[in-house]
This record gives structure tokens, C-alpha cells and sequence, in this order.
């Protein structure tokens, strides 16, 4: 049989042009759109997905706003009409946000069911890069249940607009309420991915969509307050505080988009999935890690070389974040530094004069154990560090560059309006810097550990997966905790309860 | 067209394919045989740049998977081991879906698509939702789904594991023609019949290394020997198989028949005919006893079991 070769028409798929970051963009947007528009179409097949959207849209906000109707004008009638007005737009977040909780359950559909149904690998063998599938996914999970949250919004005020109430909102307490539904639907979709990657099948996913649900609840239930209680709650620029809810959220779902992204990888989708919790095997993992001398787990072979090599490489690694962190701490003390400078804020403090002529009483106060005492301070400084390394762990790392901070805001505000009071500096000095010098170099390291643990999600080392880079900070963590925070938090307060007072005293003359 | 070399694929401390050197040429069909886990599944995800290999480099249709994935993908066609349909899409509606995928204008996702599934018997199916697909149609549109863009390698993964008799010819018939058109196959299967008719080359993994490589008669020579041939007679031998024991290694013999092996069968064959003629003996038949790939693939594995056993 005769045989011929003829011409191979190769279909290659049009790749972004690297030159132009727009069209690359474009052609980026483009391929995941062809996912979203699939998957959006197959959510519109399910009609146990289609018939929760259309209740929420169509008859859930009526059933809002007579609520909303009606509970105005009872309390009205005991002439608390300021409760029923802050209802109406608590009412309209409610609206909003029902619908987007279905995201949820489309999200880990759309992730872990695929994994389900082994209906990933096809799509994995096309020449769509992984961040397309990725995004064309969250857009997937997210139009659906947006568009019934936006509609229900939209039928609510309009019913209330030209209804009975005839509700004249705030435009940007409007805007808010939009702003953070669509940051909420985000950041559920983006959680939604990473608990999706832990697991492979829809019912594990359903069960540890409890760590997205409540605290998303709780976030609600602190919006809510804030609705009602806020002093600027009918401010013509919205209430303060949701606009710094509604940056926090957006910071929190570019980071969770980050791990997402990083997360929805080929070799992870098909890799080892963890569906049994080993909590021996991990902590023996985190164990090695902290005694291990680098980032292969090689075990220091005693403590010498646990602090001479294991220690110095640790806070090696964690030099970039050290450097954020020491960045975050002089802004906090500037920042401090800058309210003590007005006089609105100033603490009334008595000239120096006045303070040396109570000698006497500061020098019993001083010396009273119970005033100072060693334990009190350690117990103090150990809880602060501990909450900074458990918030940096779910935060992505952004609480460990808050908490620590703080301190240094305070101790600018404090050092600010002794200066300002006209104080000798040497006072300041000699109360602050004896134990200061150790206490915030530990805290300093504290801030860097938790940032570079909480935010090796985002960023996994090439190579490794963000399972195992999390374990390793983790174990870094814990390896500076026992070999440089505690010892330096011991010392600090060892050196504040009976060395600064001292020093302070004699600062004083009182020595 | 498939060039690998030292392949090698790590998770954790598991290694799941081990240096594995394979070269398909273009137009030609490689079966890749072996046990469930034996590696075949890996392997053939790093030929699709979905795994990235430990070590080692694979260039498919001129592409090497770790420095070009995209183009690697676009180029070769998958058939999963899974078919992960969407059972709620329609038949062409999920081809064309795939078509965009591809960047196929929509009228050509739409004339391969009714070419392919007329060539596979599924034109009635097209309007029809995938979830009430047998798991032979859903098998065969999977198949479509992997030649749609025209591909020039096809990595198929149990290609006709699920199909009637009918089906299955009809999905070799296929891989047959594309052939012709120079498009280069990699096979996993367990139908080694299948394997045999359409293979040029046969490789056979285990514990993710190649044991064996070559085309049926390399693989059977090595490893089963020379061929076997069978002399029946009408009546009874009577003492010929001892006379031809210095002709011919014998195997077995029974009354009215025997089995020899032969390295040079153009020889010994009319050698033993006349032999048997000149005594007066009535030949009925002299042909050659069938090797199967079966029978080489057991005995592949088997050596390779004593060797590991002995290693270990």
C-alpha cells in the first residue's frame, strides 16, 4: 500500500506576546474567558444552582424590603426611628450577600468536582497556561452569583426607592455595600481554591469550607455593627471604618488570588492530595525543621551547631523579610512620634522641675516588686509575640508586620511627648533603651518570622510546594521562638524589672 | 517526533519512572505496556508537559516539554485515562468548546468534528447531552476531542478499553489512516493483541524503568527464542522424531505429531519434508506455532521478576 505523507496542519494556539504586556493581558483575559463562559453556561444548566440565583434575586429582596418596611415603622412608633434607618442599608448588605455565598459551593464545584469527575486532565493537556485556567475558574465561581447579588440589590433599593419608604441612601454607603459584596465573593472564591487544594474530593472541601464561612460570618457580623453604631454612619463620604474593611479584604483576596495561583498548578492539581490529617507526620516534619541547620531538614548535631549554624541561617533566610519589617517599625514610631506632636493628643505631663521634686514617691514606686515584676513583663511581651505569629499564620504574614508595630507607634508617641514636655533625654534613655535595645530586636525578629511564615503561601520557592515551604517557615519559627525570642524576651525582662529602674532613678539624680 | 531520554519522575522519595529512553518516529506507533503503576501514566503526563520531569529531557513533535509546554500541548493530542466529559454539555457543543480552546475557527471546529464523529459512527449522537453517552461513546468523543486540532503526536491512554468489538476496529481503523498521514501514536494499553496490530515498536515498563523495547520480532526473538515449528502427520511417527534429533532441536512429541525449534527455518523446513517423505510418512501440516505478544510479554516480566528477585 502506497504510502504519503501529507501536509500536518498545526493548530498552535496565538501565545501572548511577551513585548506588549497589554496584549498579553488581552490574550490572557481572552483564553480564561472561554473557561468562564463554559462553566457559567454549565452552572446555568443545574437548575439546583439556577433556582437558589433566581429566589435570591427576585423574591428574597422583597421579602427584604416589607421586613425592612415594616420593622421601621414599629420601632418608629416607639420613637426609635434611627434603629429603623440604619436597617435599611444592613438590610441591602444581607441582600447582597446571601446570593455570593452560593459562590462558595460554585467555587468547590467548580475546583475540587473537576478533580472529582477526573474532568481536569483534559483541560490540563490544552495549551492554556495554568493562570488562565485559574482565572477563568474564579470568574466562572464568582459571575453567577454576583450578578444575582447585584440584581437583588438592585430590586431591593428600587422597591424601597419608589416604595412606602422612599429610601434616599448615602451614594457611598452604596457604593461600600456594592464594594464589599464583590470583595466578599472574592475573597470566598479565592479561599475556596486553597481549601479545594487540600483535599479531592467535594465533600472534604464542604467540610473545610467551615474556615472560609465563619470567618466571613464573623466579618458580617462586625460590618453590621459597624453600620449601626458608627459615629459617621451618615456621612456623606461613607463610614470610615467598612472603607477600612473594604481595603483589607481586597489585600486579603490579592493574597489569597496569589497562593490561588500558585496552588492551581499542573503538578499540584495531579500531585499527592491530602485527605488524612498525619498530625503526628507534620509535627515531626515542623520538629525537623526546627532543629534542622537548612532547608533540606539536616539536623543540627547538638546545640552548639543548632546556635552556631541552624540559627544564623534561619534569620539569613529571613533577611528580606527582617528588612520589611524594620522598615514597618521606624514609619510606627514616626507615626507615633507625629500624634504626640499635636496638642490634641499630648498627655498632659508635668515639667521636669515638678517630676524631680517627687523624687521621693517615684523612688518608693519604683522598688514596690509588685509594680514591676519580672513575670508580669515576660507574660506580657510572650502573649504579644504568640498572637503575632498565630494572626501572621492566617494573615498571609500582614498581621505580623501590625502587632509589633504598635509597640513602636506607642513607644514614638511616648518618646514624642516627653520631648515635647521638655524633658532631659537622658531620662528618656536611660528608662527606655536598657531593656528596649533586646526587646525590639526580638520583636523585630518576631514581626520578620511571622511575615516570612505567614507569606511563603503567596510565594512558594520554585520548586517546592506550598505545603512544604509553609512546614519549613513553621519550623524556622519555632526554631527562633525556643533559640532567640524566649531567651531574649527572659532577658529583656529581666534586665526592665531590676536594671532599667536603676538606670531611670539615677537618670533622675535619685541614685 | 517522541524523543526521550533518561526521563525521570520523583515524588517525594518515590520514583515513578526511572531513565526511560524511548524514540517514536513520525508516522510510526509505539505501544507502552505494562502493569497498573508501572509508570505508564506519568510518563505520558510529562509528554504533555503536565508533570515536570525530575531529570532528564522529552521533545515532542520538535518541543522540549520543560522549555516549550504550551507548544508541546498544542501539538500533541490526550487521550486521559479518565474521559472527564462534561455530562451536561452536548456533544458538539463540548467539541466546540475544546475547538476554542485550540483557537479553531468555529466553522472548522465544526466540519472535523462531524468528519471525526461520522468516522466513529456518533453523528447521532451530536445534539445529545454527554451524561446519556454509553462509556463506548463517551470513550470514542474523548478520541475525537484528542484528534480535533489536528495533532500530529496522539498520546492515547486505553483507546478502546470500553468498546464493542464493532467500535474498537473502527478506533484502529482510524489510528491506521492517521498513520498513513504521518501522525506518530504512543499507546498505553493491556489489549496486547491491540498492541500487536498496531504497533511498529513495543516497550514495556515496569517499576518505571523500560525492560524491554523493539519491534515484535526483535522482542520475540529475544526473549522467546527462535520460531516453533509443528509437523502433523496422518498415522503415526515411529520413532521420526529421535531420527530428526540431529537435524532439528526437538521439543515435544506426541504419536502423529512433533515440535522443533529452528534459527534457520528456509533450511530445516524442506530439510524435515523430505525427510518425513523419503520414510513414507503423510504429512498433513507444517506451520509455525503462534507467538503472541502475550506470550512475550509474560516472559519479559518474568525475567525481569528474577532479576529484581535476585538483585534484591
Amino acid at each position: 500500500m502506497a504510502t504519503h505523507t501529507p501536509h500536518i496542519e498545526l493548530n498552535t494556539p496565538q501565545s501572548a506576546p511577551m513585548s506588549n504586556p497589554l496584549a498579553g493581558f488581552r490574550q490572557m483575559m481572552s483564553n480564561a474567558l472561554i473557561i468562564t463562559r463554559r462553566e457559567v453556561a454549565d452552572s446555568f444548566r443545574d437548575w439546583r444552582i439556577l433556582a437558589p440565583i433566581v429566589i435570591l434575586t427576585f423574591l428574597f429582596p422583597f421579602l427584604a424590603q416589607f421586613v425592612a418596611t415594616q420593622f421601621t415603622n414599629y420601632v418608629d412608633s416607639f420613637g426609635a426611628r434611627l434603629i429603623g434607618e440604619r436597617t435599611v442599608p444592613f438590610l441591602l448588605m444581607i441582600v447582597g450577600f446571601f446570593p455570593i455565598s452560593i459562590s462558595l459551593v460554585i467555587a468547590l464545584e467548580t475546583f475540587v468536582g473537576e478533580k472529582e469527575r477526573r474532568s481536569l486532565e483534559p483541560l490540563l493537556s490544552t495549551p492554556l497556561t495554568n493562570t488562565e485556567l485559574y482565572i477563568g475558574k474564579t470568574l466562572a465561581a464568582m459571575i453567577p452569583p454576583l450578578l444575582s447579588s447585584f440584581g437583588g440589590m438592585a430590586v431591593y433599593m428600587l422597591s424601597l426607592f419608589f416604595g412606602e419608604y422612599q429610601w434616599r441612601p448615602q451614594f457611598l454607603l452604596v457604593v461600600q455595600i456594592i464594594l464589599l459584596t464583590g470583595v466578599q465573593a472574592l475573597v470566598m472564591v479565592a479561599g475556596a481554591v486553597v481549601v479545594s487544594s487540600q483535599t479531592n474530593s467535594t465533600r472534604a472541601a464542604n467540610l473545610l469550607a467551615s474556615f472560609i464561612i465563619i470567618p466571613m460570618a464573623l466579618i458580617i457580623q462586625g460590618e453590621s455593627v459597624i453600620m449601626f453604631m458608627a459615629p459617621d454612619a451618615d456621612s456623606p463620604r461613607g463610614i470610615g471604618a467598612l472603607w477600612a474593611i473594604i481595603i483589607g479584604m481586597m489585600v486579603v483576596a490579592v493574597l489569597f488570588l496569589r497562593v490561588g495561583n500558585s496552588i492551581f498548578n499542573r503538578e499540584e492539581l495531579l500531585g499527592n492530595i491530602i485527605d488524612k490529617l498525619n498530625i503526628r507526620g507534620f509535627f515531626a516534619k515542623v520538629w525537623r525543621y526546627a532543629r534542622a541547620v537548612d532547608d533540606n531538614g539536616t539536623p543540627a548535631k547538638n546545640l552548639i551547631e543548632w546556635y552556631s549554624r541552624a540559627i544564623p541561617y534561619t534569620l539569613h533566610q529571613i533577611r528580606p523579610a527582617i528588612k520589611i519589617a524594620g522598615v514597618v517599625f521606624i514609619i510606627g514610631f514616626v507615626a507615633g512620634n507625629l500624634v504626640a506632636m499635636h496638642p490634641d493628643f499630648r498627655l498632659p505631663l508635668p515639667p521636669q522641675d515638678v517630676l524631680l521634686t517627687m523624687r521621693g514617691q517615684l523612688h518608693d514606686f519604683v522598688f514596690r516588686v509588685e509594680v514591676l515584676p519580672m513575670g508580669f513583663i515576660l507574660d506580657q511581651n510572650i502573649r504579644v509575640v504568640i498572637l503575632t505569629f498565630m494572626l501572621g499564620m492566617f494573615s498571609f504574614g500582614v498581621m505580623g508586620l501590625v502587632i509589633p508595630p504598635i509597640t513602636l507607634a506607642v513607644l514614638g508617641y511616648i518618646c514624642g511627648t516627653v520631648f515635647v514636655a521638655g524633658y532631659n533625654p537622658i531620662i528618656l534613655a536611660g528608662s527606655i533603651l536598657p531593656h528596649g535595645v533586646i526587646e525590639l530586636t526580638v520583636l523585630l525578629i518576631t514581626s520578620a518570622s511571622a511575615l516570612a511564615m505567614g507569606a511563603v503561601v503567596t510565594r512558594p520557592p520554585k520548586g517546592s510546594t506550598v505545603g512544604h515551604a509553609w512546614t519549613v517557615r513553621l519550623g524556622d519559627s519555632i526554631k527562633l521562638f525556643i533559640g532567640v525570642i524566649l531567651p531574649g524576651l527572659l532577658i529583656a525582662a529581666a534586665v526592665e524589672s531590676i536594671i532599667t529602674p536603676r538606670i531611670a532613678l539615677w537618670s533622675l539624680g535619685m541614685m | 517526533m517522541i524523543e526521550c531520554h533518561d526521563l525521570t519522575k520523583d515524588f517525594g522519595t518515590f520514583r515513578a519512572v526511572d531513565r526511560i529512553n524511548l524514540n517514536v518516529p513520525a508516522g510510526s506507533v509505539l505501544a507502552l505496556l505494562g502493569a497498573n503503576g508501572a509508570g505508564k501514566t506519568t510518563t505520558v503526563r510529562m509528554m504533555t508537559s503536565i508533570l515536570q520531569p525530575t531529570s532528564g529531557t522529552a521533545r515532542i513533535a520538535g518541543y522540549e516539554v520543560t522549555e516549550s509546554p504550551a507548544q508541546v500541548r498544542a501539538h500533541v493530542g490526550v487521550l486521559t485515562e479518565q474521559h472527564g466529559l462534561y455530562e451536561r454539555m452536548k456533544g458538539m457543543d463540548y467539541l466546540a468548546f475544546f475547538g476554542r480552546v485550540y483557537h479553531l475557527p468555529d466553522s472548522e471546529t465544526r466540519k472535523r468534528a462531524l468528519k471525526l464523529m461520522e468516522q466513529f459512527g456518533l453523528t447521532f449522537a451530536l445534539d445529545k447531552r454527554l451524561g446519556e453517552y454509553s462509556k463506548g461513546m463517551k470513550q470514542k468523543l474523548a478520541l475525537v476531542r484528542a484528534m480535533l486540532h489536528n495533532p500530529p503526536v496522539l498520546l492515547l491512554d486505553e483507546p478502546t478499553s470500553a468498546m464493542d468489538p464493532v467500535s474498537a476496529k473502527q478506533v484502529r481503523d482510524a489510528i491506521i489512516d492517521l498513520q498513513k498521514e504521518s501522525r506518530t501514536f504512543l499507546i498505553t494499553t493491556h489489549n496486547l493483541t491491540e498492541a500487536q496490530i498496531l504497533a511498529n515498536k513495543i516497550a514495556i515498563i515496569r517499576h518505571g524503568k523500560i525492560i524491554a523495547n523493539g519491534t515484535f520480532d526483535e522482542l520475540a526473538r529475544q526473549f522467546v527464542g527462535d520460531p516453533i515449528m509443528e509437523l502433523r502427520v496422518n498415522g503415526e511417527l515411529n520413532g521420526f522424531a529421535k531420527d530428526l534429533a540431529d537435524t532439528v532441536n526437538i521439543l515435544e512429541s506426541g504419536t502423529d505429531w512433533i515440535r522443533y525449534r529452528t534459527s534457520q527455518p528456509q533450511q530445516d523446513n524442506p530439510n524435515v519434508l523430505r525427510r518425513a517423505m523419503g520414510l513414507g510418512i503423510e504429512v498433513v501440516t507444517l506451520a509455525p506455532i503462534t507467538q503472541t505478544l502475550e506470550d512475550i510479554y509474560l516472559r519479559v516480566v518474568r525475567e525481569d521478576e528474577g532479576i529484581t528477585e535476585e538483585t534484591a
